[in-house]
């Protein structure tokens, strides 16, 4: 039951990358484009997280954590640039 | 590992795939980034907190102890979720990016850029009531 649930739902996560990358093509203003980048962090790490469910092994949890501190970092370095022209002043 | 186990799992899993799957909807479906901005922190928190949840039952119905690896990436997740979500609605403010006619309260839009208190805006009724 539980491989039939994983499938399930690692489809549902890419259908939600895949709307998420839509968004990010057509995002009218360059805040949509970053609001969507991060949504896709958000999803590749729940992704990550499944794929160590499905493998049965706890070797993943480092690599979700690694893409969420990067994640973060990266969306503030745009959220910072936009605001200010520049990162670290 | 016993069947109730594994339809715990499901459901912690099937609740967090849904929460993402409704944030990423929304985030293509709704109109201004204001209301858009509003979809994806809900996937942050309970759809990743749901999978995150599923994880640490497994792990711990597979090893015999509970990992900190879990715990550590929901805390980060909820630190840092609201700090992205405030900067970026902070970027969409100074870069004065277009409102749809029915989002609420955008007269308060001006005066947040300009650092005013609310007030101050009524009775002058400044650039924010021709919006």
């Amino acid at each position: 039951m539980l491989e039939t649930t994983v499938n399930l739902v690692a489809g549902m996560l890419c259908i939600a990358l895949v709307l998420n990358l839509w968004r990010l093509l057509i995002g009218p203003h360059i805040v949509d484009r970053i609001l969507a980048l991060d949504t896709m962090y958000i999803n590749s790490i729940a992704l990550i997280l499944l794929y160590g469910i499905y493998n049965r092994t706890p070797l993943y949890f480092e690599a979700a954590l690694l893409i969420a501190m990067l994640g973060f970092v990266s969306s503030v370095a745009f959220g910072k640039y936009l605001l200010r022209g520049d990162i670290i002043e | 590992m016993s069947f109730i186990v594994e339809l715990i799992i499901s459901i912690f899993l099937l609740l967090g795939g849904l929460f993402v799957l409704v944030g990423s909807i929304g985030l293509l479906r709704l109109k201004d980034f204001y209301v858009r901005l509003h979809a994806p922190t809900k996937a942050t928190t309970l759809g990743l907190g749901g999978i995150l949840i599923a994880s640490m039952i497994y792990m711990y119905f597979m090893q015999g102890y509970v990992s900190v690896n879990e715990l550590l990436i929901t805390l980060f997740l909820v630190i840092t979720a609201p700090v992205t979500a405030h900067i970026l609605a902070k970027v969409a403010m100074h870069h004065r990016v277009e409102v749809s006619e029915n989002t609420r309260n955008q007269h308060l839009i001006e005066t947040a850029r300009m650092q005013l208190p609310p007030e101050q805006d009524k009775e002058k009724k400044t650039p924010a009531e021709k919006r």
